[in-house]
């Protein structure tokens, strides 16, 4: 977990903070959710429900220009028409979407700060808490005691989003002096309404589907970044997603471009309260990837799951889809998806550019009552593009979790290649596992491969694991961790260490 | 829920066509019930999920696309096998052309007389298999053909069967349009063979409902050929007690669509249940496989293996789906599916399917697509095998686990022979 500044903070927030932290640590232990708190901070909504005055009124809380109106209004239009998907594997209770606030912000955000100085220490303080300080210091790679951590510090510049409002950007200037830009996505409309018009809905249009259309309507936050030619970002970029306000929906944006031989390496964190009233995201991510550049995507997702009854939870619609536009260009989608009630979510990669490149790694776990129907689509349309699937899929008490994905092999993609793993792991005999690959090749230079598996946790491995000492939760932990191992590896220092004590803790409660 | 105004009309369209025969006895109920299903759903159009990747149109239309008539060959694929051999023409019994059908250990009855009976064993079993089978994904055509069907043989082994049963079915006409439906009983401990071939007629429509009890066993081998513009879909409804047996493979060359759906349902602790393809295409070819088990019981086995060789435009699909219910544990699924594209114009769609609700299983299933393998064409040509003669070597191979998956080693010559000589043809 990342450390904090302790100097800063007042002797009564410290023992505090300290009393919290064990209260947290105990609840950690006994497998309860750990982000299930609640910041009390007074609130601004707009009114309950969706129609045209409420897509102005949030367009105009922003400050956008008429483009941008127009451009929301024609989505909330469309979406209208729309009908909500029914094919995944996935049951809920309708959705009202009239009984929805569709934009809520902390009072204290309604004059926007001009540095992270001035934002409310309410909103500071429920980052530090969740482990993110807003704040510009170096977060030490890993864990104390990790050997193989550089000895300097790493950077990670945050992008905080609390419900509706991006609270506050850090390293803004030393991204500025490389030429970086990572801001939220309404400053940027502000400031860089170029290449927010020119990128867009370029990657997913207004008209995808159903959720992408209803996010282009009402999106009220979220995170830009800019990568011009040539440059490597100088350091990890993140976005932390906090929903708070009941019955809220978060309907955040991401845009990221790297231009011409950039590189950027993107996180994104997300949590909410533990609440019996089931809440609703529907996010939008695109990515422009150009001529030789590399884009790496990183999520762990762990919205609240729902209680051991299945009450409450987030139901997280998600379209993320990487265009892979020039040359050479590369993008890497890792996934650890252990939250959320109900997800529904394809990080996808247009492989347009020759020699592109593909790459999507996922771990999604459920137990209690989840639902995941999660995994990708790879699109070969350039010549000798490759793309690589690794999908692992955990399943315990009554959840159902499902890989559904698509590989299409264009007949212009000549001498492609993909090569997909999905495996799914079965624990306790309520739950289920599905593998829903579609799979079109029409040219005969590629090679496609598809392999999946589905299997219950070894017996052999657990005896063994238990014949050393350990408990059975443990135990299977362990066993877990083993199977998910490759994923693992895919992901940046800082979230692979809190993705592993996820996955235990996930788990917990599933065995005996 | 009313169904879409271009498949409504669509399904009166083709309704309008057919009409049930004039003394269907005890058949009257189900083929009613059939209707009545056929009426719900609609026939399939091309944007229903399940044929995603095969356009329905020419085996939902009103008529059939007329199609050239093939004169009977003199030689049949099963010639060489002592066997009872039951002749069909455009879809109509042939008793003349027919072998007696009397045999040990198998009773043999034709549809259209067995539905005169006042009491028949197949009263229980038709349109039974096929009204189960809609779940979770409709099979309207299925229906269909309980509804409409004209003839058909009903087919029940009460102990080892002799020799296997030939249906032979030969095309005359050229706008015939044949829906057969054939209800197979294999009772306990009895153990059945049922050969398939012929090109039917120019639009085929046919429903196998096999029922296998407790310890009985069923081989089933098919081959579809010569007809190089077959329109057909065929659906095997398999219900398979415990201790049984169920094995079924087909040899697909030529057809410019073909659509074999198997729908199998282990019913009863440790079945085993074999479903196997190979199929070669060249030019104005569509084949599809669909098949879709369902484990409902401990211990069974389930193998899919389907092999597709496909060359100038030809497109091969594959949709397949292993489903393990709740307590269907030490389930054992396995399911492949592979293309050889031999040019790039061909293609391979696949959906390769698991749904598993059962923590105690192994299943797992593969998929691959790809051109033939430059380093062993090369091996085998630095042998002095000429390039064609490696390829078809090469084919030969690729499909073997499909053909290995039938258990009479005679059969299984006379297909490799029928394989060798369509790749000699189709060189090139």
């Amino acid at each position: 977990m990342a450390a904090f500044d302790k100097a800063d903070v007042k002797d009564s927030e410290i023992r505090e903070g300290v009393d919290r932290e064990t209260v947290e640590t105990v609840q950690s232990m006994a497998g309860k959710y750990k982000y299930g708190w609640e910041t009390e901070i007074e609130m601004e909504y707009a009114p309950m429900g969706l129609t045209e005055d409420i897509v102005r009124l949030i367009s105009a809380k922003n400050n956008e220009p008429e483009w941008m109106t127009d451009w929301r209004l024609e989505a909330f239009r469309r979406w209208q028409q729309m009908e909500e998907p029914d094919w995944a594997m996935v049951e809920y209770p309708e959705i009202d979407f009239q009984k929805q606030y569709y934009y809520a912000r902390p009072k204290s955000m309604e004059e926007k700060p001009k540095s992270l100085d001035e934002v409310d220490p309410k909103l500071l303080e429920t980052y530090q808490k969740l482990g993110i300080p807003l704040k510009e210091q170096m977060i030490l790679a890993g864990v104390e005691g990790a050997e193989e951590a550089p000895a300097e510090g790493r950077k990670v510049a945050v992008d905080a989003v609390f419900d509706s409002v991006s609270v506050g950007t850090t390293f803004q200037k030393e991204l500025e002096s490389a030429g970086v830009i990572f801001c939220s996505i309404s400053e940027a409309i502000q400031k860089h309404p170029e290449l927010v018009k020119k990128y867009l809905g370029s990657v997913v249009p207004q008209t995808d589907n159903f959720y992408a259309t209803l996010n282009s309507a009402v999106f009220s936050d979220g995170s830009f970044v800019y990568v011009p030619p040539g440059v490597r970002c100088p350091m990890e970029l993140s976005t932390y997603f906090r929903i708070n306000a009941e019955n809220t929906g978060q309907f955040e944006r991401t845009l990221i471009i790297a231009d011409k031989e950039a590189y950027v390496s993107y996180l994104e964190g997300c949590t909410a309260p533990q609440r019996d009233e089931a809440q609703l995201h529907a996010a939008v991510v695109e990515i422009v990837v150009l001529d030789d550049a590399e884009v790496k995507y990183s999520t762990v997702q762990n919205w609240f799951p729902g209680d051991e009854e299945g009450r409450g939870g987030i139901y997280n619609f998600v379209t993320k889809r990487a265009d892979c536009r020039g040359p050479r260009s590369k993008v890497m989608w890792t996934q650890v998806e252990t939250g959320s009630a109900v997800t529904w979510k394809y990080p996808s990669c247009i492989l347009r550019g020759d020699d592109s490149q593909g790459e999507f790694y996922s771990i999604a776990i459920t137990n209690n009552w989840q639902q995941a129907d999660t995994g990708t689509k790879m699109v070969h349309l350039g010549k000798n593009t490759r793309s690589r699937i690794v999908s692992k899929g955990i399943s315990a008490g009554q959840a159902q979790n499902t890989y559904r994905g698509l590989v299409s092999m264009h007949p212009k993609a000549k001498n492609s290649r993909n090569y997909t793993q999905c495996d799914s792991l079965l624990i306790g005999d309520k739950c289920g596992a599905h593998t829903v690959p579609y799979i079109e090749v029409r040219n005969n230079s590629s090679r496609v491969e598809h392999e999946a598996t589905t299997s219950k946790v070894d017996d052999d491995q657990l005896f063994y694991c238990r014949s050393r000492g350990m408990d059975e939760e443990e135990a299977v932990a362990l066993v877990v961790n083993g199977f998910c191992k490759e994923v693992l590896q895919a992901l940046p220092m800082e979230f692979a260490m809190e993705a592993q004590q996820l996955v235990a803790i996930s788990l917990e409660g599933s065995v005996g | 829920m009313a169904l879409p105004q271009a498949k409504l009309t669509a399904t009166e369209d083709r309704l309008a066509r057919l009409s049930m025969p004039e003394a269907p006895g005890w058949s009257a109920l189900p083929r009613a019930a059939a209707l009545a299903r056929v009426e719900t759903m609609g026939l399939p159009g091309r944007r229903d999920e399940y044929w995603r990747f095969t356009n329905p149109a020419d085996l939902v239309a009103a008529d059939p696309v007329p199609s050239t008539h093939h004169a009977r060959q003199k030689t049949q694929v099963f010639d060489q096998m002592d066997r009872v051999r039951l002749v069909f023409v455009d879809g109509v019994f042939d008793a003349a052309a027919s072998d007696d059908p009397a045999l040990a250990g198998v009773e043999i009855t034709r549809l259209a007389e067995a539905q005169e009976q006042d009491i028949h064993w197949a009263a229980d079993l038709y349109g039974t298999l096929e009204a189960q089978g809609h779940e979770p994904v409709e099979r309207p055509l299925a229906a269909l053909n309980t509804a409409y069907a004209t003839d058909g043989v009903l087919i029940r082994a009460t102990g080892k069967a002799e020799k296997p049963v030939n249906l032979v079915y030969f095309h005359e006409s050229e706008t015939s349009d044949a829906i057969l439906h054939h209800v197979i009983k294999v009772e306990s401990g009895a153990d059945l063979t049922v050969l398939e071939n012929g090109p039917a007629a120019a639009r085929f429509n046919k429903v196998m409902e096999v029922d296998v009890a407790d310890g009985g066993a069923f081989h089933h081998v098919r081959a579809q050929g010569r007809d190089h513009d077959r329109r057909a879909v065929t659906h095997i409804f398999a219900r398979l007690g415990a201790e049984s047996l169920f094995k079924s493979f087909t040899m697909t060359v030529n057809g410019a669509l073909t659509r074999n759906e198997c729908i199998i349902d282990m019913t009863g602790d440790n079945g085993v249940a074999h479903v196997a393809g190979a199929c070669l295409g060249d030019g104005d070819f569509l084949h599809d496989d669909t098949v879709f088990i369902t484990h409902d019981a401990e211990n069974c086995e389930s193998r899919q293996v389907f092999k597709k060789v496909l060359k100038n435009g030809a497109t091969g699909v594959f949709q397949g789906k292993i489903l393990v219910q709740p307590g269907a544990q030490k389930t054992d699924g396995y399911q492949i599916s592979q293309s050889l594209l031999l040019d790039d114009d061909s293609q391979f769609l696949a959906k390769p399917e698991l749904e598993i609700y059962a923590d105690d299983v192994a299943c797992s299933h593969g998929s691959t697509s790809g051109a033939i393998d430059e380093t062993a064409l090369f091996y085998l040509r630095s042998r002095g095998v000429p390039k064609s003669e490696a390829v078809d070597l090469m084919v030969l191979s690729f499909l073997a686990e499909a053909i290995e998956e039938i258990e009479s080693a005679e059969i299984r010559e006379e297909i490799v022979e029928r394989l060798s000589r369509w790749l000699s043809r189709h060189r090139g």
